[in-house]
């Protein structure tokens, strides 16, 4: 059967396409190093226009307007810039009410693409340009730590990791936060007070790593200023072992939260990367895997959601589990040595 | 090349969902089509591989060492036709409902009439709304522009005037797509179907068919009373095909295997519906309810007349959170049997999206899905009712459907019978008499896809027991006192026998009647009850056979109401599911 995988890497090979959705200008070379938040491409994405009636404004007919117009389909124009102008004794002008671009001349009317800010497409994480797609985008490269979360806030930042966790059941308070944790990403348990993610803002957090939040915050976190990543679930629950063993031994290391949302369709995981300067190329992770024995799985659901196991045996046909439901299922070791059954559809590989 | 030999053709059917795949075999038995054997496997249209091969091939490759019988050869090609050794199939059918539901912008001229019908079009496949433009929003033409620009949508379907009626405002709105399809880069250009005002179709025609791929159906809002929505509805297929094997690697050889008719799954889902709508009684309608993954859809057909409704965003997947946009938690916890905190509800709500594929495997988890399952039904056949076809029967504001055919592994492969029977009567509260079967397989897709290669083959299979016929429901409505009798049944069994209950209001009681028997039916109501059969306190009598719970009184009313106390809820919801043990 094929099993998911979720990555929680020491030490791996990153590789990211990063591509603009329509085509645009490539800022980075192949080779450059860039850092997680640096615009590697750039794109008009959302363009507003304005029509300009120069039929109206010369005072003639909509099919002579081509006679006089001082700006072809593709030039750009100041604001005020004369788009159109007519001599003689009765000389009239038209100009840009804003600057901005001609794309289309129909019906006596010119349509201006209005110049405002393009789309910027950040790295998202710190490396190397391994190569450059002209228009699109670049491939960026990197060895360090990976961690996937399953919920993110949609927000990209990178700083120093501080760890206020002494466990993976801390339950993060207003009282763990201070100003000396300014422009730092937080290893911080469970949340479930606002109070937290306001201080956070207030204090000028660039990150927050969560194992769990509670469901209510969702709206409140999604209109924070700084990443903010679940790596487990919602509702009070740890964060999985090893997650935080990783994590936290990774302390001041620069981390970058990248908190894309999930979607399943695309594979996109919200994500923690942590470069690290290794003579060695980390082993490039698996996507994809078989349910085997001795395989570290997290699981997934009720009753041990987000505890760390190892699969020690897979159980032949199906196995009725106290739901009632028949299914395919595993034997696991539990980190700490007790044993259990579980649903193959309720864990994923570690990988 | 597709086989014509309808005696002997044996069928392959492969259903991409947007969890599972599932290869279906269907074959002839003793003479007569059946429903052999499943292979199931994970989809895999989504991330690592984008391409639905691997799960199609995993799929087949479990039905093969089910059957015993080879489908693939070795040159990883299907075996079409079969081979006199007994290997491979002489049809294949294909259904797909994976993938991200396309995204269309509608383009109308007045909300209320144009965009409804556009609305009313996209519900019959799985698509959503993104943004619509009206003359309602008086919008100018820069703006329903940059509108569309910036929607970058999969599909612009575009409606208005009926036949020789307005035109002018129609022309405008198709300028403004004409300037925005000339400013789109060439790869994110989106399919433009035109179903507007006919009379104005070749110029509409010959001004974007240079710009984008265009399309072209009649009219659906002919007149400002009558919609028209088959031809268009083809044509939105067609364009659902066309973008599928665009996006998802592997669609493209299923749609060659299937003879270039692969259909979406809710289109085929509908089609049985539509069937089943022409061969049973046409005092009433027939409804089809699938809860998916990712998507519910509803199909509701009234003697031959199908509307389709695919509910996007309600499944038991991806959505889940939003159900608590539209209702209160309460709608959902009210249907626990047992008690969980609602603390354990909501975050169910959140978590599940992010592991759709995962299952219940305590007994508090099951509860929580089953009481979910219920709501989305509820807002599935709600949301739904509007946009039934005309003219189905009605017994006061309450529809009356027959038979009721209900899939989705939620429901189908609930533990108990039990559980998946009272999970549909709460969900849909049938009133009168209904029928109720379930697809447990899933095998309703299959037999729509294959029922123009071999209807044969889909008659014989529906009428076979690869169906479960979990019985006859009869649900009388009217207000009474809990505990007092509201409908006196009298049985007449094929040995003879006879039996007769008093049913009380507010209880469920079964009169057996094993599957294939057949027995006479006398219901009387009481207390100027209705149960369908021509008014208040009218009773009748009919035939009915056997189902797996027989004869199904539901005499709790409608529409239901459960105690405020959870500990009564409780105790009330456990006895309605004691009474369905048999």
């Amino acid at each position: 059967m094929l099993a998911p995988i979720f990555h929680i890497l020491p030490l791996t090979t990153i590789r990211r396409r990063r591509v603009l959705p329509v085509n645009g200008k490539v800022l980075v070379r192949a080779g450059q190093k860039v850092t997680s938040r640096e615009v590697i491409a750039e794109t008009l994405l959302t363009p507003e226009h304005i029509t300009v009636d120069i039929a109206r404004g010369l005072g003639v007919a909509p099919k002579r307007v081509a006679e006089f117009l001082e700006r072809a389909i593709g030039d750009e124009v100041a604001q005020d810039g004369i788009l159109a102008k007519r001599s003689g004794l009765t000389s009239r002008v038209v100009r840009a009410p804003q600057a901005g671009r001609v794309v289309a001349v129909s019906g006596g009317q010119i349509l201006l693409e209005i110049t405002n800010q393009p789309y910027k497409l950040r790295s998202g994480m710190p490396g190397d340009v391994a190569s450059v797609e002209p228009e699109r985008g670049a491939v960026i490269e990197t060895t360090g730590v990976w961690v996937q979360g399953v919920w993110g806030n949609g927000r990209l930042n990178y700083g120093s990791l501080t760890n206020i966790a002494d466990n993976p059941d801390h339950v993060l308070t207003p009282k763990d936060l201070d100003v000396t944790q300014r422009g730092s990403v937080l290893l911080a348990g469970h949340c479930f007070q606002a109070a937290c993610l306001d201080e956070a803002a207030e204090i000028g957090l660039k990150g927050l790593i969560l194992g769990s939040m509670a469901p209510n915050l969702v709206l409140k976190a999604l209109n924070m200023p700084y990443p903010i990543i679940i790596l487990d679930g919602f509702g009070p629950q740890a964060m999985n072992s090893a997650a935080y063993t990783l994590l936290s031994t990774n302390v001041s290391r620069e981390t970058t939260v990248n908190a894309q949302p999930l979607d399943h369709f695309l594979g996109q995981r919200p994500e923690i990367i942590i470069s690290l300067e290794s003579t060695q190329g980390g082993r490039v992770p698996r996507d994809i895997d078989k349910f085997a024995e001795q395989q570290k799985v997290r699981i997934l659901r009720a009753p041990h959601t987000g505890k760390i196991a190892t699969i020690t045996a897979i159980v032949p046909g199906l196995t009725r589990f106290p739901s009632g439901l028949r299914l395919p299922a595993a034997d696991v070791e539990l980190d700490g040595g007790k044993k259990t059954l579980v649903p193959l559809a309720n864990i994923e590989v570690l990988g | 090349m597709i086989s014509l030999n309808l005696e002997t053709d044996s069928l392959l059917a492969m259903e991409i969902g947007s969890i599972s795949t599932r290869a279906l075999l269907f074959d002839t038995v003793e003479g007569r089509y059946r429903f052999l054997a499943a292979g199931i496997a994970p989809t895999t249209a989504n991330a690592p591989l984008h391409d639905v091969s691997e799960g199609v091939r995993l799929a087949m490759d479990q039905l093969q060492r089910i059957t015993g019988r080879k489908f693939i050869s070795a040159d990883e090609q299907l075996i079409m036709p079969s081979t006199p050794l007994g290997e491979g199939v002489d049809i294949f059918a294909s259904t797909i409902s994976a993938g991200q539901p396309l995204r269309i912008l509608a383009i109308g001229l007045l909300d209320k009439v144009s965009l409804d019908s556009i609305r009313h079009l996209v519900g019959t496949i799985n698509a959503h709304i993104v943004r619509t433009i009206s003359l309602n929003d008086g919008l100018r033409a820069e703006s329903q522009i940059d509108a569309i620009l910036q929607t970058r949508p999969d599909v612009v379907i575009i409606a208005g005037g009926t036949n020789q009626g307005a035109s002018r405002s129609v022309l405008n709105m198709v300028n403004a797509l004409g300037m925005a399809l000339h400013l789109m880069p060439e790869e994110i250009k989106p399919e433009v179907l035109y179903v507007g005002n006919e009379s104005i179709a070749e110029n509409v025609s010959s001004f974007l068919e240079p710009l984008t791929h265009f399309w072209m159906a009649p009219n659906i809002r002919p007149t400002l009373e009558t919609e028209l929505l088959g031809p268009a509805e083809i044509k939105l297929t067609e364009i659902f095909r066309k973008i599928q094997t665009r996006k998802v690697l592997g669609v493209q050889e299923l749609d060659t295997w299937s003879g270039g008719k692969l259909l979406p799954t809710s289109s085929a889902f509908g089609r049985v519906i539509r069937f089943l709508s022409k061969v049973y009684d046409v005092k009433k309608g027939v409804l089809g309810l699938d809860v998916g993954a990712s998507a519910t859809t509803v199909a509701t057909a009234h003697a031959g007349q199908l509307r389709v409704n695919v509910v996007p965003q309600l499944g038991m997947g991806v959505g889940l959170p939003s159900l608590l946009d539209h209702h209160k938690l309460e709608e959902i916890t009210r249907w626990l049997p047992l008690e969980v905190p609602d603390e354990q509800v909501v975050n169910y709500l959140h978590n599940k999206p992010l592991y759709p594929a995962s299952l219940p495997a305590t007994q508090e988890d099951l509860a929580i899905e089953q009481a979910v399952a219920r709501t989305i039904m509820r807002t599935a056949f709600a949301e739904s009712q509007p946009g039934f076809p005309q003219d189905m029967p009605l017994v006061g504001s309450h529809y009356l459907l027959d038979p009721i055919l209900i899939s989705g592994s939620v429901i189908a492969q609930a533990p108990s019978l039990a559980q998946s029977l009272l999970m549909i009567l709460d969900g849909i509260e049938p009133v009168g008499i209904s029928r109720i079967i379930l697809d447990k397989n899933n095998i309703t897709p299959a037999l729509g896809a294959a029922a123009s290669l071999n209807s044969v083959l889909a008659v014989q299979v529906l009428d076979s027991n690869s169906y479960v016929n979990m019985g006859t429901v009869v649900a009388p409505i009217g207000k009474a006192r809990h505990g007092s009798s509201v409908i006196r049944v009298k049985v007449q069994y094929d040995t003879g026998q006879e039996n007769a209950v008093d049913v009380k209001f507010g209880t469920i009681k079964l009169i057996p009647l094993p599957p294939g028997r057949i027995a006479q039916l006398h219901l009387q109501p009481l207390q100027r009850f209705d149960i369908g059969m021509g008014g208040r306190g009218k009773s009748g009598r009919l035939r009915v056979v056997g189902g797996t719970f027989g004869v199904i009184i539901d005499a709790r009313g409608r529409p239901l109401t459960l105690p405020k106390s959870p500990e009564r809820r409780r105790e009330l919801l456990n006895s309605w599911y004691r009474a369905l043990k048999v």
